[in-house]
C-alpha cells in the first residue's frame, strides 16, 4: 500500500533516499548519545547498576518474579472472570426486549466511560469498609474488581460485535429450518461468534496486563511496577530497573500482541469455517459512544 | 444525598481537578497528534531506516504500560536525571512530565489511526498526484492526509476519550487531577465512598460521553463516501 505514495526511486531518488538516511541515522545516533551520555554523566551506565539484573538471580527472585506472578495472577482473574460476564452483558445487549437490552447498555457505557483506577480506589476502599481480608489479598480483589468491571464490559462489544460480524445467511438458514431464538443463539451464532472474538479476546487481555500496572503504582498491589521502588532503592540503580521492567512487559505484550494477529490472519484465510473475525484493533477503537456499523450485520431481530 | 454532594464540592476542590484533568487531556491531545502524525509519515515514508524507526517504536512503546512510561518520567527523568521540564516547582514539573509520557504512549495510538486512514485512500489519488509530478511529501501533505484524516476522526474521537481516562494515571506521580483526589477524598470521607464515586465517575461520563457522541456525528458528516 505504501508503494502508491511514492514512484520507484530511479537514481536521482536513489541517492536523496540514501542521503535521507544517512542523515536520519546521524541525527539518531547524535540523540542515542547525547542520552547516554547524560546516563553516563549519572553514573547509570556503571555495571554495578546493572549487576543486579544481568549478573546475578538475586534481584529476580526477590522482586521481579514475584512482581510478574501477581501481574499474571491479577490479569488471568480479570479475563476468566470478565469473559462470562462480558458474553452475558453482550447478548442482552442483543435482546428483543427493551427491558433487557436498555439497562444492559447503560451499564456496558457507564462502565466503559469511567477510567478503571477510579473503580479499583473505589472497589479497594469498599472491601476495606465492608470486609475483613488482609490488607494484601484485599489490593488483589480490588485491582481484579475494577478490571472486571471496566473489561466485562469491553467484552460486552467485543461479544456483539462477533454476534453482528456472523453473515445474515447464517440466522436466516437457522430461521428457515424453524430454530427458535434461543437455538439460534446458542447452536448457530456463538459457536461461530467465540471463534471471530478470539484475536480481539487476545488483545483485550493485552490491555489488562498493560492495567495492572495502573493498581500497583497508585494502590499498591505489589505486581511488577510496585517492585519498582523498593529494587530501586535497595541496589540504588532506578533507570536499569525502570529498564528491566519495561523490557519484561515488552516482551510479553509483544507475544501476546503477535499470537492475536496470527490468529486474525489464520481466521481470516483459513479454508474451513467462517472467516468472519472481529480484529485485536478493533477493541482500542470502540469508544463509548461510538459503534460497531450494525447495517451490514448478520443478526436480526425477530 | 443531596447535602453530601454539596459538603464534598464545599470541601474539595472537586472542579479544579477537574479542569486539570481537561488540562491534561487537552495539551497530551494536540502533542500526540502532532508526534503520531510525523510517526505514521514515517511508517509509509520511502526511506527503510525511518518505516523501521516507526515499526520499532511503535512496537516498544504500544506494549509498555502507560503507568511505567508515568513513572518512568517521574523516577527516571526528574528524580534521577535531573530533568525539571523548565520549572523548579514540584507541581508543574509533574504536571510536564505527566504530558510529556501521554504524549509519547498517545501517539502510538494515533499513528496506527492515521495510517490505517491512509489505507482507505483510493490508490488513484495517489498516483494522480504522481502523475501531476507531486514529490512524496506533497502527495502525503496536500493530497493523500487530508483524506485520511476525514475517514479516521471515528477512530482518533476514541483515541482522544482512551486519553481522557488515561490521564487518570497521572496519579501515579503525584499530579492533582480527579482520581487523586478521589483517593484523598475516599481515604478521608470513607462513609461518604459511593457518593464520591458517583460524581468522579459521573464527572468521567460527561467528559468522555459527548465526545464521543459529537465526533461521532462529525466523523459520519465528513466521512468520505466510497
Amino acid at each position: 500500500m505504501s508503494t502508491v505514495l511514492y514512484d520507484n526511486p530511479g537514481p536521482k531518488a536513489r541517492l536523496r533516499n540514501h542521503l535521507y538516511t544517512v542523515l536520519f541515522v546521524v541525527v539518531l545516533a547524535l540523540l542515542l548519545w547525547w542520552v547516554l551520555a547524560a546516563m553516563d554523566d549519572k553514573g547509570q551506565l556503571e555495571w554495578r547498576n546493572w549487576e543486579p539484573y544481568l549478573g546475578g538471580t538475586e534481584a529476580w527472585e526477590t522482586y521481579l518474579i514475584p512482581g510478574l506472578m501477581n501481574t499474571l495472577k491479577a490479569a488471568g482473574l480479570s479475563i476468566i472472570i470478565a469473559l462470562p460476564i462480558g458474553a452475558f452483558f453482550g447478548i442482552a445487549r442483543l435482546s428483543d426486549h427493551p427491558w433487557v437490552r436498555w439497562p444492559a447498555g447503560v451499564i456496558v457505557e457507564f462502565f466503559r466511560a469511567v477510567p478503571v483506577l477510579i473503580l479499583m480506589l473505589a472497589a479497594n476502599i469498599a472491601y476495606v469498609q465492608f470486609t475483613t481480608l488482609e490488607p494484601s489479598t484485599r489490593l488483589l480483589y480490588a485491582v481484579v474488581t475494577g478490571l472486571v468491571l471496566y473489561n466485562g464490559s469491553v467484552l460486552a462489544e467485543v461479544v456483539r460485535a462477533g454476534i453482528l460480524s456472523i453473515p445474515r445467511g447464517q440466522s436466516e438458514a437457522a430461521m428457515a429450518v424453524g430454530m427458535r431464538k434461543g437455538q439460534l443463539m446458542r447452536n448457530i451464532l456463538l459457536p461461530q461468534a467465540v471463534t471471530a472474538m478470539l484475536p480481539a479476546i487476545v488483545s483485550q487481555l493485552v490491555v489488562i496486563v498493560k492495567d495492572t500496572a495502573i493498581g500497583g503504582a497508585v494502590l499498591g498491589f505489589g505486581e511488577l511496577i510496585a517492585k519498582a521502588r523498593p529494587a530501586s532503592s535497595f541496589y540504588f540503580n532506578v533507570i536499569a530497573t525502570l529498564v528491566v521492567i519495561a523490557a519484561i512487559y515488552i516482551v510479553l505484550n509483544f507475544i501476546l500482541t503477535s499470537f492475536a494477529s496470527w490468529l486474525e490472519k489464520w481466521l481470516r484465510t483459513r479454508k474451513r469455517g467462517g472467516t468472519s473475525v472481529v480484529a485485536g484493533d478493533w477493541v482500542e477503537e470502540q469508544a463509548p459512544g461510538i459503534h460497531f456499523e450494525e447495517g451490514e450485520s448478520g443478526y436480526s431481530r425477530f | 444525598m443531596i447535602e453530601d454532594i454539596a459538603f464534598l464540592f464545599e470541601e474539595y476542590n472537586i472542579l479544579g481537578a477537574f479542569w486539570v484533568t481537561v488540562q491534561l487531556t487537552f495539551y497530551s491531545a494536540i502533542g500526540s497528534l502532532i508526534w503520531g502524525t510525523i510517526l505514521a509519515a514515517m511508517r509509509v515514508s520511502p526511506v527503510p531506516v525511518m518505516r523501521w524507526f516507526g515499526t520499532a517504536y511503535i512496537n516498544v512503546v504500544r506494549n509498555t504500560p502507560l503507568t511505567v512510561i508515568i513513572v518512568a518520567t517521574s523516577l527516571g527523568l526528574w528524580q534521577t536525571m535531573r530533568v525539571t521540564m523548565g520549572s523548579d516547582q514540584f507541581t508543574t514539573t509533574h504536571f510536564r512530565l505527566a504530558i510529556l509520557g501521554l504524549v509519547a504512549y498517545t501517539a502510538c495510538f494515533v499513528c496506527e489511526s492515521v495510517r490505517s486512514g491512509i489505507n482507505t485512500v483510493d490508490v488513484g489519488q495517489a498516483e494522480a498526484a504522481r502523475a501531476l509530478g507531486l514529490n512524496f511529501v506533497q502527495v502525503l501533505g496536500l493530497v493523500v492526509l487530508p483524506q485520511a484524516f476525514r475517514s479516521v476522526i471515528g477512530p482518533l474521537a476514541s483515541v482522544l476519550i482512551a486519553l481522557t481516562k488515561n490521564t487518570t494515571i497521572a496519579a501515579a506521580i503525584g499530579v492533582s487531577e480527579a482520581a487523586l483526589l478521589m483517593k484523598e477524598m475516599i481515604e478521608n470521607e470513607a462513609d461518604l465512598l459511593f457518593v464520591i464515586f458517583g460524581v468522579i465517575a459521573f464527572g468521567f461520563v460527561l467528559l468522555t460521553l459527548p465526545t464521543g457522541l459529537i465526533l461521532g456525528w462529525v466523523s459520519n458528516k465528513v466521512a468520505v463516501k466510497r
